[in-house]
């Protein structure tokens, strides 16, 4: 059985969702709080979306600080599957966990609402049993979205294949259209779109699964 | 008269008049010291005491057997089954909009929350009907972008999604805006607590954010008096800026957390918002439930400034702050666990016994003190302050206007207008509001904002697992209530009960806010008076208990009251939810249907009078058509069973539904156009009356098979027929209505976002 763990900040409010999609695939969740210096034996970390320590002074710059980071640096830098989900993300660039930054969105305005994404490489933890320039229709929900980094940084993405999807129309003004982007290894993925609010078509779409399920497949491969 | 120039007395600075002065001389037996008046003066305004209003509001029925919690507590809750209980509750922040929208509106989310997971329910969802002047003046602009950005800012950092709403635009808001908020939370029956201070010696503690100045006086300088200018604008007097509070959502987020943690621990034995009034109502209200006294050390309280007065403390409207009472032995859990969540938490008071008088009888005493064994700075009886604030009848008077205005019917105008046009014009797509709304948070969303009725899984963290839905909508109408407030809330609470139905719902309970003007315009108390025997007949009519609500008075400007706007929130629920309903995608080919009453009696159309579109061509008279239950609850429980049996997962020849409200059945048939893309060809309607009038509890439904369908309709003996068919690229209501698909789908979706960038 694959064990995922679900970091919590204060201020974190998916982690009920990212636990229930990863259960839902078959793994086990568990729940580890933000002053932990450890993650438990477990086979992914997911940083979940929400607002980590009130988003103030801007989103993940202080959730970076909080212990439990540590210890995601250092299973990442171990080649462990890490997954940050909107602030997640942001958490994950803030903590150069990631490359770029993520600005405010285009229009100034939060946005909550359905957005058909292209995956762009299958060479990340998340897109592994996804096909390059498949579409899926996975919702957005931030105030803080619009993808951008320099052009030295963007370049090596491109060469890299670190740019994992990208948004079929830009909603947020993200440079390239890019939604999630992964490190150099693939191990560390971070997207904006939350493919935990896609895993059944009661709610509206189950595209999420393939992303989510990939995640956790490949965790359940590096445990042997 | 003579002008004196000797200062306002000090019981009239704090919105006390001369009577109730004396009303608390005779109960303390004494002339009360400066701290004990302004203790009286926030918790007997109008907005903590429902002086003006509580007469009238026990005429509404509150009981039914799935009713676990009536009006009265934090919120009311029902039995949803499965062992979870739904807690529901709604609130005005008016007055602190109408001066800083972003804030006001941001707190108005934030204390509402607080009276949900007071009951030990977790808030799942909020909805937020808002009603503005028109946008043609700037400031109305400001407000709504406000206003928006506050329930944004707030709601989706808390971390509870915003469901759905209501968005009216009429000048009679536009010195004086409302912000109205409802909560939906979901408990194990087993978690329920009330907010009752028991058990001698237990320790009264605050949770939550520090005290500060901000919102001292908010209940009674703000919300119990209305705004003195004429010209609305300039005259909102920035003096009551300092009576608006300011919220801090990550500060609640933890608090939920906590005291969710610490009921699920039961670490408390009760547990109470602060709200309107800050502490001193949460202490009074507490210890005059538990029948204890209260012994308080003022100088305990956690303070964010330097030199705050006693009476300030007591009074502030900090926000994010919660009492709970716990016994001495839980104390040191309850400080580690709220030390995890990062809350403050601090013993402020001592639960005492009652004192005894002379007559045999206890009273339990609110004493706040310098030092829990120190100077009593006052000394008020419990109940004197949380439920003994005097009781008004005031005069009522139907206005004497109203006969013109019901005699001036707009419904045989003759009008040269296009109807195509005046269809387009009625159109309003509101997704820039809920575009801003996190709607999906905790993966329970299968109907979001925008739509009749939001429809919920019951699923949460910590609750039994359940495959039942629920279903939540805001429903008002003041057009129709400025013409008869009786017949109009009552047709408002049908509304609600169709919009409910269309998502497969039956209707479980009811919360009202009644927005209403100046309580001594005895014009305004008969308003008041006539929705609430409207809402009340309704409500029996329907089977509907009201567990709780809210009213909102003083929503003036310059002497000019708003129309009365009576705010319904109906909870619905469905037994089971295994697939969504069909919603307005209807496919080409399937027959239109109307469900329900296609004439009014006499086999005229309904009457225009009070509709969207008389309104906007400024015809503001008329009278409405009666609330008639016999036809109406067999129209609204048949939809809900047809809507019902597809959410449970059968297979229906049933492919669409809307119910007929705001733009009538040709503005309902145009939604659903616009949202499936798809075009109709209809057979005329009988002119602008059947186009536009808006008599709700009637349907809009897509059949793919309409012989079964109608025949069902029948079985039910309700009435029903086919308006034409889906099909083709153009809207077509006989030679009336002509238009492009294309072309109903911009003008509905540009409406709003055209109107906030014109200059």
């Amino acid at each position: 059985m694959t064990r995922i763990a679900v970091v919590v900040f204060p201020g974190s409010n998916c982690e009920y969702d990212a636990a229930n999609a990863v259960s839902d695939l078959g793994a086990t969740p568990s729940f580890v709080w933000h002053s932990a210096d450890s993650l438990g034996d477990v086979d992914g970390v997911i940083l979940p979306g929400g607002f980590a320590h009130g988003d103030y002074l801007r989103p993940g710059a202080l959730a970076r600080f909080s212990p439990v980071m540590d210890a995601v640096r250092g299973f990442a830098n171990e080649g462990g599957p890490v997954l940050g989900i909107c602030n997640g993300f942001q958490v994950l660039t803030e903590a150069g966990l990631l490359p770029g930054a993520l600005q405010k969105n285009r229009g100034l305005t939060f946005l909550c609402q359905p957005t058909t994404l292209v995956v762009a490489s299958t060479s990340s933890v998340l897109t592994r049993q996804a096909t390059v320039g498949q579409r899926l229709s996975v919702p957005i929900n931030h105030f803080s979205g619009s993808y951008t980094c320099d052009d030295a940084t963007y370049e090596s993405m491109v060469a890299n294949d670190q740019i994992v999807l990208r948004y079929e129309e830009n909603p947020n003004g993200s440079r390239d259209n890019i939604a999630g982007v992964s490190n150099v290894g693939g191990n560390v993925v971070g997207l904006m779109p939350h493919p935990e609010r896609a895993m059944s078509t009661l709610l509206g779409s189950a595209d999420g699964r393939v992303l989510l399920g990939s995640f956790v497949g490949l965790s359940a491969d590096a445990l042997v | 008269m003579g002008v004196s120039d000797a200062p306002e007395p000090l019981h009239r600075a704090l919105g006390l008049t001369d009577s109730e002065l004396d009303d608390i001389v005779a109960v303390l037996g004494r002339e009360p010291n400066h701290v004990e008046l302004a203790l009286y003066g926030v918790m007997w305004s109008e907005h903590c005491s429902y002086k003006s209003s509580r007469v009238h509001l026990k005429r509404l029925p509150s009981k039914g057997a799935h009713v676990l919690v009536g009006p009265g507590e934090g919120a009311g809750v029902i039995d949803a089954g499965d062992g979870i209980g739904v807690a529901i509750r709604i609130e005005s922040h008016n007055h602190p909009s109408a001066i800083e929208p972003y804030q006001g509106a941001a707190t108005g989310v934030g204390g509402i929350l607080r009276d949900v997971f007071s009951m030990g329910a977790r808030p799942l969802a909020v909805m937020d009907p808002l009603f503005f002047g028109e946008l043609t003046d700037a400031r109305q602009r400001w407000l709504v972008e406000g206003v928006v950005s506050g329930v944004s800012g707030y709601g989706n950092s808390v971390g509870v999604p915003t469901i759905g709403g209501e968005l009216t635009f009429d000048n009679c808001y536009s010195a004086n805006p409302l912000v109205n908020v409802l909560a939906v939370g979901a408990l194990p029956k087993d978690r329920l607590v009330l907010g009752v201070a028991s058990g001698v010696g237990n320790l009264a503690v605050l949770l939550g954010s520090r005290t500060g100045r901000d919102g001292i006086g908010g209940v009674s300088v703000l919300a119990s008096a209305g705004f003195d200018g004429a010209d609305g604008a300039e005259s909102l007097d920035d003096a009551k800026r300092p009576s608006v509070q300011v919220g801090d959502p990550y500060e609640e987020k933890r608090l939920i957390e906590a005291c969710l943690e610490l009921l699920d621990n039961q670490l408390v034995v009760g547990i109470q918002d602060l709200g309107g009034a800050g502490i001193v109502c949460a202490l009074s209200e507490t210890a005059a439930k538990g029948g204890v006294g209260l012994n308080v050390d003022y100088t305990a309280i956690p303070l964010r400034e330097a030199g705050m007065q006693p009476w300030e403390i007591m009074t502030s409207e900090s926000q994010e702050r919660m009492l709970a009472i716990i016994t001495p032995e839980n104390w040191e859990a309850v400080a580690a666990l709220c030390a995890k969540w990062e809350v403050r938490a601090t013993v402020v008071g001592h639960v005492v016994e009652p004192d005894a008088l002379p007559d045999g009888t206890t009273v339990g005493m609110l004493r706040v003190r310098h030092g829990f064994d120190g100077e009593i700075v006052a000394e008020v009886p419990a109940k004197s302050l949380a439920d003994e604030a005097p009781l008004y009848h005031r005069p009522l008077a139907r206005p004497a206007t109203l006969d013109a205005i019901n005699a001036d019917d707009p419904s045989h105008d003759e009008v040269t207008t296009s109807i195509t046009e005046e269809l387009l014009d009625l159109l309003l797509d509101p997704a820039w509001v809920y575009r801003q709304y996190d709607s999906q948070l905790f993966l329970n969303t299968v109907v979001g904002p925008g739509r009749d009725a939001a429809l919920l899984r019951l699923a949460g963290p910590g609750l039994p697992t359940s495959s039942r839905g629920i279903a939540v909508t805001t429903d008002s109408n003041p057009r129709w209530c400025a013409l008869n407030p009786r017949v109009g809330t009552a047709l408002t609470v049908a509304e609600a009960a169709a919009n409910l139905a269309c998502v497969g719902a039956t209707a479980k309970a009811l919360v009202n806010c009644l927005n209403f003007g100046n309580p001594t315009h005895p014009e305004v108390m008969w308003q008041l008076s006539e929705s609430v025997d409207g809402m009340a007949e309704a409500c029996l009519a329907l089977d509907i208990p009201v567990v709780g609500g809210n009213v909102s008075l003083y929503n003036e400007s310059g002497g000019n009251d708003i129309d009365p706007t009576p705010v319904v929130g109906l909870l619905g629920v469905v037994d089971s939810l295994i697939a969504p309903p069909p919603g307005w995608n209807w496919n080409d080919g399937d027959a239109v249907a109307l469900v329900g009453a296609r004439m009014a009696a006499g086999d005229e159309p309904f009457p225009l009078a009070g509709s969207r579109w008389a309104t906007k061509r400024g015809r503001r008279g008329g009278q409405v058509a009666d609330f008639d239950a016999a036809a109406l609850r067999p129209t609204i429980a048949f939809v809900a069973q047809e809507i019902a049996a597809i959410c449970g997962g059968a297979s229906s020849d049933v492919t669409a539904v809307h119910d007929v409200s705001g733009g009538g059945l040709a503005g309902a048939i145009a939604e659903m156009v616009a949202v499936s893309g798809r075009g109709v060809v209809l057979d005329a309607f009988a002119g602008r009356g059947e186009c536009f009038a808006e008599f709700p509890g009637r349907f809009v439904m897509g059949t793919s098979n309409p012989e079964a369908f109608l025949a069902r309709c029948a079985a039910a003996g309700v009435p029903a027929e086919v308006l034409g068919a889906v099909g083709g690229q153009h809207l077509v209501i006989g030679d009336d209505v002509v238009v492009d698909v294309a072309d109903v789908a911009r003008r509905r979706r540009g409406a709003l976002e055209d109107q906030l960038n014109a200059n």
